[in-house]
């Protein structure tokens, strides 16, 4: 990463990386909650544990469910979408142009993107992870009578910062690999319509297999 | 200044490149003609070092590009600019944004400066007042015409120009040929076109080049090129109607 750097193009990305994809993360996170915490509370009923409902979609949330879905959503909507505008620059020789003026497109419009992708999933992670542990209460509180204080103080007493830790640097990597990703098989697409559309397949499937696989791994480490 | 020996390229298992020379004069309109599929956009994106042949060179004063990457590609190249087939104009800016593009982006040049020569720009090549628009609101002839303003804006020694009248009506083709060798003679570039406008561009070229078989088969100005004796040549250029000369190139 060199000068100069492009804050306005860096910003557009946070914006279309981020903001964008705010709903979809949202609504995803809403119903992952709501689901962990029906399954969660009719295993732990067996148990007699339904106190601790808070602290199993809190943990399953932080450390797994956020990062992974997040990334996955944020893959889907606006992975294959940075695929596509860059595919759709190279074969509109809209890059060779960028080449022609003597600017880089690595810096121009790989670059705020990367960036955009390191900043944008971790937060949308955090909104992910907030959402998700709010979704579990409405159905474990509001809906199966869990009690309240035993719900947050589950969360509060399970939860540690490692967790905490482990979800941020679980989604910075997943930011670096959909940016790294869906960029370079946008940039590297074949000259043609049917290249640009399997390109851009190509970049959801990568992009999904390798955050799994590399999730995999970091959890190994991490735990 | 620019000067192409040797230069050699096989794209996949093609050859399409068997060894061209070729010497491109200052201040002069060079067109390459040729058939479909010969390699005139391929020669000219060597020129510019879009790409890079596998054997022989190319020069741009006294530096050879054939094997330059990075900041120093990028210091050659600044005195090029290239007008692309479909315009290649930045489809989420306006006309504006995109002739205004180099000028912020190479010469940091901001607010009423830029906005002056944006707009003397885009008057010049017949664009005032559409600077709002953007490149899909635009006639096939109007992005022709904003990709040579932002060709053109940065004042550029050597301006290349990839079939720049492809697809267009043969009223609007005149048009773009005319506005060329206006702009060529005013701002006095180096001016490197790969035309198809067969015989148009007798009319309004300086020298015209054959590429043929991977290599330049006659390079020539005009009166010169048309007598040529190779009959392929000549049945390729009297196909379109009879060659047209303008008046100084058909006394000499």
């Amino acid at each position: 990463m060199r000068p100069p750097f492009r804050f306005i193009q860096f910003v557009k990305q946070l914006h279309f990386i981020g903001y964008k994809s705010t709903f979809v993360v949202v609504l995803t996170a809403g119903f992952t909650g709501m689901v962990l915490a029906l399954q969660g509370y009719y295993t732990l009923r067996k148990f007699g544990s339904e106190g601790l409902l808070g602290s199993a979609v809190a943990l399953s949330m932080i450390r797994e469910l956020g990062p992974v879905l997040a990334a996955l959503m944020v893959t889907a909507r606006a992975g294959s979408a940075m695929t596509a505008e860059i595919g759709i620059m190279r074969i509109t020789e809209q890059i060779d142009a960028l080449d022609t003026m003597a600017i880089n497109p690595f810096q121009y419009l790989i670059a705020p993107k990367v960036v955009g992708g390191l900043i944008g999933v971790p937060l949308l992670v955090a909104l992910f992870d907030v959402v998700g542990i709010y979704g579990g209460y409405l159905v474990g509180v509001d809906l199966l009578g869990v009690n309240a204080g035993s719900y947050w103080t589950s969360i509060e007493s399970a939860v540690e910062w490692k967790d905490i830790y482990g979800g941020i640097l679980k989604s910075i990597s997943f930011g670096l690999i959909i940016s790294w990703v869906c960029c370079y098989k946008g940039f590297y697409t074949r000259m043609s319509a049917e290249g640009l559309g399997s390109a851009t397949t190509e970049a959801v499937v990568l992009s999904s297999v390798v955050i799994l696989v590399w999730d995999y791994f970091l959890t190994s480490i991490l735990l | 200044m620019l000067k192409l020996v040797g230069v050699k390229k096989t794209l996949g298992t093609q050859p399409v490149l068997r060894g061209v020379d070729l010497t491109i004069p200052s201040g002069k309109l060079t067109t390459i003609i040729g058939r479909s599929g010969e390699g005139k956009s391929v020669l000219l994106k060597h020129m510019i070092g879009l790409l890079q042949p596998d054997e022989g060179q190319v020069w741009v004063g006294d530096v050879d590009i054939s094997r330059l990457r990075g900041q120093p590609l990028n210091e050659v190249r600044k005195r090029f600019a290239m007008l692309f087939q479909g315009a290649a104009l930045f489809d989420s800016m306006s006309v504006f944004e995109n002739v205004a593009f180099p000028l912020k982006e190479k010469l940091r040049m901001k607010g009423p400066e830029v906005a002056a020569r944006v707009d003397e720009m885009l008057e010049q090549v017949g664009l005032a007042g559409m600077g709002h628009k953007f490149p899909a609101e635009l006639s096939g002839g109007m992005r022709k015409r904003a990709g040579l303003a932002r060709a053109l804006v940065m004042r550029p020694e050597i301006v290349l120009f990839d079939e720049p009248t492809t697809g267009l009506d043969p009223l609007m083709a005149k048009a773009i040929h005319e506005l060329i060798t206006t702009m060529q003679r005013t701002f006095g570039f180096t001016a490197v076109m790969v035309s198809h406008e067969i015989p148009e561009i007798f009319f309004l070229s300086d020298y015209v080049a054959i590429l043929k078989q991977g290599r330049i088969a006659v390079m020539a100005p005009p009166a010169e090129f048309i007598r040529t004796t190779d009959p392929e040549i000549q049945e390729f250029i009297s196909v379109g109607g009879p060659v047209v000369l303008s008046g100084a190139a058909a006394s000499s």
